[in-house]
């Protein structure tokens, strides 16, 4: 069965409860135990619902508008954030936030790509599509972060790096090579969160990390599936098909063994309950961060040199 | 991303050296192309950009260079091979590396097997070692004509460990690029040999070695966006399509044309990613210039 499908059957069984409950008001007849059954019912039918989502349907929560952005989570989770911007060699990117702050007693550096919260907003951040000066930005704030030896979080949530005239001319290609041959070797502890949609080379580039984390409805590929049926099979209107075909999802990932762990979504997705998701996220970086501390930094490079290895 | 030169109106391929008779190439699209030449032989050929009709026997003098109006030619892996190294001096390396087929895709399996039959080749990457000028170098050349020279979990894999070995054994490496990027069919095990073939090059930079990057028509995508825009010193073919787009993905994203020039060899060098362009014949003397102000190992 389809969410949609689900979604139906939900929409009718709480049509239902609400008609027994009036009936059983203006009746004054003891339905409780009905009612109850029935609500289990509804539950149990949510959960299936998310449960068994297909992999677009998955990528129609990841891209949901209403879906919590870096920032949303950033200002939960963090204390003090304090934005740095600019790369220092042509402008500040918008697509790409970062800065440093408090995780709990710990100073952090903190990256993200940032979707907009409405169609304005996405105008301005480019829908989370970074340029290459978002990349340089990146990588300076990480070197920052290796300076002063503070642990980096990285929020990953892109359809992928911007293609564009004036991206070519700053070079793209070299923008994201070289955070990914930089990250290799940053003497630092790396965390990155797939929050949402991980797009390619543009959502690698903050994605060479200690370890790597999706969100249970995030997706993380090589092109959106919509490039890739267009590419292999000229249709982009096949992509439904093709997400089905690229074992996109966190779970896919999780047992191909490319990503370390998923972070359970609040019922419904995370933007349900943005402060839940939070919470798992930040319970998650703080119990992976003295991990990876503990690692003496020869150790933590190879570790992390041999996780791509054997990839 | 890797979607722009597809469109692109084949020039007449030369024959390559495994190939007998006229052959059916796969395209990266997967659609079976026929390659037929339409003048018997392969005697003559058509320069894609001048358009003069050229005599074959001329082009493969030049080095697959039109004699007319100094037009590249893509060349396969074994040509260039055969065009740079020292005779005899090569040794190619994981020629026998097993395909992964991670996404268990068997269109995939089949189309690469037909291209292994046809091409000679186990992928789209041979590499290396071998002397170039008198020098002790790893090689790593990219051969379009097998699936638009994309890289998957075998070519990441042959790439990482030759920059591997280049490290173990401080030998400089020098990789010839020519790929659509990262290759599809794998999906994000593809998009993952570019963390690791960069790993792989920063630990090679880290040992105080010499990597060269000579990028060739096309080199776009995942490859553009990892180690072939990484090398100490990077040079280029002229005219060559390089980019992190493809020429059609970003006319449609941005809907205007594309400006004259846009994503060349000359483009690049104009904005500062490359350090020179280089014609094919004058290729083995500017490396073995830079191999000796580097000190390579003299064979």
């Amino acid at each position: 069965m389809s969410l949609g499908e689900f979604q139906k059957q939900i929409q009718e069984m709480e049509k239902k409860i609400k008609e027994i409950h009036l009936f059983s008001q203006q009746q004054g007849v003891d339905l409780s135990e009905e009612l109850k059954r029935m609500e289990e019912k509804l539950q149990n039918l949510r959960k299936q619902a998310y449960y068994n989502l297909t992999p677009w349907e998955k990528i129609t929560i990841a891209r949901k508008m209403e879906r919590p952005t870096a920032l949303d989570y950033i200002q939960y989770i963090f204390t003090d954030f304090m934005e740095l911007h600019g790369d220092r060699y042509f402008g500040d990117d918008p697509a790409i936030i970062g800065g440093i702050a408090w995780l709990e007693k710990i100073p952090v550096t903190v990256i993200g790509q940032q979707k907009g919260r409405n169609t304005k907003e996405n105008i301005y951040q480019n829908f989370g599509m970074p340029h290459p000066e978002g990349y340089r930005k990146a990588l300076r704030l990480m070197k920052q972060a290796e300076k002063f030896r503070r642990p980096i979080i990285c929020f990953i949530d892109t359809p992928g790096a911007f293609c564009g005239i004036g991206a070519e001319e700053r070079g793209q290609g070299e923008a994201i090579a070289r955070n990914l041959l930089e990250m290799s070797m940053l003497k630092t502890p790396i965390v990155s969160l797939v929050i949402g949609e991980g797009g390619s080379g543009g959502a690698l580039a903050l994605g060479v990390a200690d370890q790597i984390w999706m969100l249970e409805h995030s997706v993380y590929s090589i092109l959106s599936p919509e490039g890739y049926a267009s590419i292999l099979w000229k249709d982009s209107n096949r992509a439904e098909e093709a997400a089905e075909k690229m074992k996109l999802t966190a779970q896919d990932l999780k047992s191909f063994g490319i990503i370390d762990g998923v972070l359970k979504e609040p019922l419904g997705g995370a933007h349900e309950d943005p402060k839940a998701m939070a919470e798992t996220i930040k319970k998650t970086i703080l119990e992976i961060i003295p991990k990876i501390q503990s690692n003496s930094m020869e150790e933590l490079l190879s570790k992390r040199y041999e996780k791509f290895r054997k990839m | 991303m890797l979607g722009g030169f597809f469109k692109k109106t084949k020039y007449i391929t030369m024959p390559r050296k495994t190939q007998v008779k006229s052959i059916s190439h796969l395209n990266f699209l997967g659609v079976q192309e026929e390659v037929q030449p339409s003048i018997p032989d392969g005697m003559w050929q058509k320069c894609k950009k001048c358009g003069q009709i050229l005599y074959t026997k001329d082009v493969e003098e030049q080095d697959q260079v039109c004699p007319d109006c100094g037009y590249h030619f893509r060349l396969s892996a074994s040509q260039r091979i055969q065009q740079l190294m020292d005779p005899d001096t090569f040794e190619p390396w994981d020629e026998d590396l097993v395909l992964q087929n991670p996404l268990q895709d068997n269109k995939y399996l089949e189309k690469m097997k037909q291209l292994q039959e046809q091409t000679g080749l186990g992928d789209a990457l041979i590499s290396g070692k071998g002397s170039l000028g008198g020098y002790a170098i790893v090689l790593g050349v990219m051969d379009s004509g097998f699936l638009m020279g994309s890289m998957g979990t075998v070519v990441g894999e042959k790439l990482t460990r030759a920059i591997e070995r280049a490290t173990q054994q401080k030998l400089p490496v020098v990789l010839f690029t020519a790929s659509g990027g990262a290759r599809m069919q794998e999906g994000i095990f593809s998009l993952m040999q570019m963390a690791k073939t960069s790993a792989a090059l920063a630990k090679h930079q880290e040992a105080g070695l010499l990597s060269i990057i000579v990028l060739t028509d096309p080199t776009t995508g995942g490859v553009t966006a990892s180690f072939a825009m990484l090398g100490d010193i990077i040079l280029a073919e002229p005219e060559a399509l390089i980019g992190f787009a493809g020429p059609r993905v970003i006319r449609q994203t941005i809907g205007q044309q594309l400006p004259e020039g846009f994503q060349t060899s000359e483009f690049l060098l104009q904005h500062g990613f490359i350090d020179q362009i280089v014609t094919r014949k004058e290729m083995k003397e500017v490396i073995t210039k830079i191999l000796a102000l580097h000190e390579g190992v003299k064979v």
